[in-house]
């Protein structure tokens, strides 16, 4: 038996073994009808807390049709994306109302704590929990300043197709990312502008023509839990 | 003539080893079902909910890595330390760590809302977070453990037992420091965004470990022999100094929370206004955690300790390190996030209330489930492997009975 | 040596079965429903061999990069493939008839996907028309 001539069989062997699994299949795509998000876009929104009616909430209940958020078994375990405060100044009694929901920061603690990468902000500034990746530990859920995510508890049926959420993971304000992509704005920001009131904007940040960013230079603006220096894409006015 | 510690394999033959152990595996039976009943259903049949997302089972799990951590000090000491009257128990406490730390674990992810993405868990990896970071280092805590065990049981290599020690004996401050800072690194909670995490839990380990420890000696060569002689009165005297370290980073803790304005909050909700959170930090945490135990230990200070006195320490000790983190864990998330200072605050995401939360039977049973499993492999390595030492009297100081 | 050399050759030949019965089994095999509409995004051979990798791959590129193509979409995968039940009406996961659960029942196979997504065709994004607060 020659060594060499034997390994030299053997390898070309192994290699025709191999070599069928090894397709290089067509990974040619169609066309892509968005994206890939790029950091030239930074989206944002811009609540006006004195255009915000205390007792409307056409926002809560647009991003609950838009992605299918049905009832849960009590209200301590109900999904909201979005939620009308009511605030009342301790000093002056003065009183505001206005939605809070995912803060879409630009340093997202959700995203440095999860373990797995789940949490994570898009180019774009969009910060997203991608299901697919998600163990459903909710350390996010402690980590958020703004308690914007939720834990889904039970079993999800009818889902909305581009909505998709299920039993075990943790959800929180896509800011319609799937409606953004397609050139569109958030449900809430339409909900809102629909009913005439105008209290959410929603825009480029990135681009000093938009209106979102004009309203932001004309007018001071705040973040909430601005000391926590998280660059929030959710900004306030009339605070 | 050196003196030759032997060791002994037990339970062969012993019908109450083994209902003891048919015990803990109907327990850990009842705790898988209790994980299946939470999956299958989803975790609305918990107590758990938006506000208080982590209950029950992360106390219980936290708790398990915790004690994990301090249990391994014994070995430590003998190995590290330098101390011969411990070494003989270092192979107990190895075997003790990696069971209760299998035990935490084994909670912590029958809890998840998705347990069956393990997989994805082990494989994709955010390296800012310490939650993964303590994947590696819990692992790599059984696997190095389980290496020095090796090594003490191994005669030609035990000379290299001393390194496998100091290399445990670090990664367990790294590992525990890491399961603080899953609390202190949290910027949003008022009740843990502190360095102090981190000291307190090393502090907590040293104590609940070395507990532990105790009554397992207590277990398996009876109070007299394991509490009573000079072995006894030596870790006696190392819990009360544990036990005194964990009440000052207690006290440094909520001392500087009661200084500032900004975090009067928090402090009076956790110390006063708490109602059962309150109860349990005073009652069990202080009272029957720390005060009653250093009674215990420093009241016959010239005279010998009854053991019984010594053993109650122990079970309270142990009892205010459950309700310590119950405390850490529920409180801290009970206490609502401040997000418009100056404003008082209503929502119906329950913003501005203090969470409600309670303890649900499959977090209870899954959490008991956990206890069991670790109670199962330390009977398992007592069963198959030399760890008990044959005799724990020390020849020395202890004159021959 | 030629006794490795005979098993692998034997195993390169096997591999090389035709792709549409499994080698053993006697030819049994999962009945899959005929899916409507014209092509699909690839050939079916490829898609049985390489569905999942092509799913994952997508996903990934939809959801963590924005990069979306609405011809391969999950929702469109649905649209052709979806199988009606007694009623009419598309099946959902729950229902063996469902067309992924031909042959993932068969090979025994679970995924969960569908934990999420919704197993049933649905109404393709709603294009925002509102002008008010129109991205620019």
């Amino acid at each position: 038996m020659t060594g060499r001539r034997d390994f030299l069989a053997g390898a070309a062997a192994l290699a025709l073994t191999i070599a069928p699994g090894v397709t290089l299949y067509p990974m040619a795509q169609a066309a892509l009808t968005s994206g890939p998000a790029s950091a030239k876009n930074r989206w944002g929104m811009l609540i006006d807390a004195n255009r915000c009616k205390a007792d409307c909430s056409a926002c809560v209940g647009a991003c609950g049709e838009e992605n299918a958020i049905g009832p849960a078994h009590g209200p301590a375990i109900q999904a909201q994306w979005i939620r009308k405060v009511d605030l009342r100044h301790k000093g002056s009694g003065r009183k505001l109302s206005l939605p809070v929901m995912c803060q879409h920061c630009a340093e997202p603690p959700c995203a440095d704590v999860c373990p797995t990468g789940a949490s994570f902000k898009r180019a774009d500034g969009i910060v997203l929990v991608d299901k697919h990746r998600c163990i459903g530990c909710r350390y996010c859920m402690l980590a958020c300043p703004y308690k914007a995510r939720s834990f889904v508890h039970e079993t999800v049926t009818d889902q909305a197709p581009h909505a998709p959420r299920g039993k075990g993971t943790v959800e929180s304000c896509t800011l319609c990312v799937h409606r953004v992509d397609a050139g569109g704005t958030p449900a809430c920001v339409e909900a809102c502008a629909g009913l005439g009131h105008g209290a959410i904007i929603f825009g480029d940040l990135n681009d000093p023509t938009s209106e979102i960013s004009k309203r932001l230079a004309e007018y001071p603006s705040a973040a909430i839990r601005a000391d926590l220096g998280l660059d929030p894409g959710v900004r306030y006015q009339g605070l | 003539m050196k003196n030759q510690q032997t060791f002994q394999i037990i339970g062969q033959a012993s019908p109450r080893f083994y209902s003891l152990a048919a015990v803990a595996a109907g327990v850990l039976g009842l705790g898988l079902i209790a994980a299946w009943y939470m999956e299958y259903n989803g975790h609305w049949v918990t107590g758990m909910n938006n506000q208080v997302v982590w209950g029950l089972p992360h106390v219980f799990a936290v708790f398990l890595i915790v004690a994990a951590s301090g249990v391994l000090n014994m070995a430590s000491i003998g190995s590290v330390f330098g101390q011969a009257a411990y070494k003989p128990l270092a192979r107990l406490s190895g075997l003790m760590a990696i069971a209760l730390l299998l035990g935490g674990l084994a909670v912590l992810v029958l809890d998840l809302g998705r347990p069956d993405r393990l997989i994805i868990a082990m494989t994709s990896f955010n390296f800012r977070s310490i939650f993964a970071w303590n994947i590696f280092l819990y692992t790599g805590f059984i696997a190095i453990v389980a290496l020095y065990l090796w090594l003490l049981m191994e005669r030609r290599l035990m000379k290299w037992s001393g390194k496998a020690g100091l290399l445990a004996f670090v990664w367990r401050l790294v590992l525990t420091t890491g399961t603080g800072c899953i609390f202190g690194f949290l910027v949003a909670r008022e009740a843990y965004n502190s360095a102090i995490m981190a000291p307190l839990f090393i502090a907590m380990s040293l104590a609940i470990g070395l507990a532990i420890f105790m009554l397992a000696l207590a277990a398996c060569y009876g109070r007299e022999v394991a509490l009573g002689g000079a072995m006894g009165r030596r870790m006696a005297r190392l819990l009360t100094i544990f036990v005194a370290v964990v009440l000052y980073f207690t006290t440094l803790q909520h001392l500087t929370g009661l200084y500032g304005a900004g975090s009067y909050g928090i402090e009076r909700f956790l110390l006063l206004e708490g109602g059962a959170i309150t109860a349990m930090f005073w009652l069990l945490q202080v009272g029957a955690g720390g005060i009653v135990p250093l009674a215990l230990l420093l009241w016959p200070l010239s005279r010998q300790r009854p053991p019984g006195w010594s053993l109650s320490a122990a079970v309270l000790v142990i009892l205010g390190g459950l309700a310590q983190v119950y405390v850490i864990i529920i409180g801290g998330q009970s206490y609502p996030l401040n997000l418009f200072p100056g404003y008082e605050i209503s929502s119906s995401f329950f913003d501005g209330a203090i969470a409600s939360y309670g303890p649900s039977w499959p977090e209870l049973v899954l959490g008991l489930g956990g206890i069991a499993l670790a109670a199962m492999v330390v009977m398992l390595g007592l069963r198959i492997l030399p760890i008990l030492p044959t005799s724990i009297v020390e020849k020395a100081v202890d004159p021959p009975k | 040596m030629r006794a490795v050399l005979i098993m692998v050759a034997a195993l390169f030949l096997i591999s090389l079965g035709d792709g549409d019965t499994p080698a053993c089994a006697g030819g049994l095999q999962p009945t899959v429903p005929k899916a409507k509409g014209g092509t699909c995004v690839r050939d079916a051979a490829f898609m049985r061999a390489n569905h999942m990798n092509f799913l994952s791959h997508r996903r990934d590129a939809s959801v963590r990069e924005g990069r979306r193509a609405l011809s391969e979409k999950l929702a469109g995968c649905l649209d052709c493939h979806a199988v009606a039940g007694s009623d009419g009406h598309a099946v959902g996961f729950d229902n063996p008839k469902h067309f992924c659960r031909a042959c993932h029942d068969y090979a025994a196979v679970r995924i969960d996907c569908f934990e999420c997504h919704n197993a049933k065709p649905g109404p393709l994004i709603r294009q925002s028309s509102a002008s008010a607060g129109q991205a620019k």
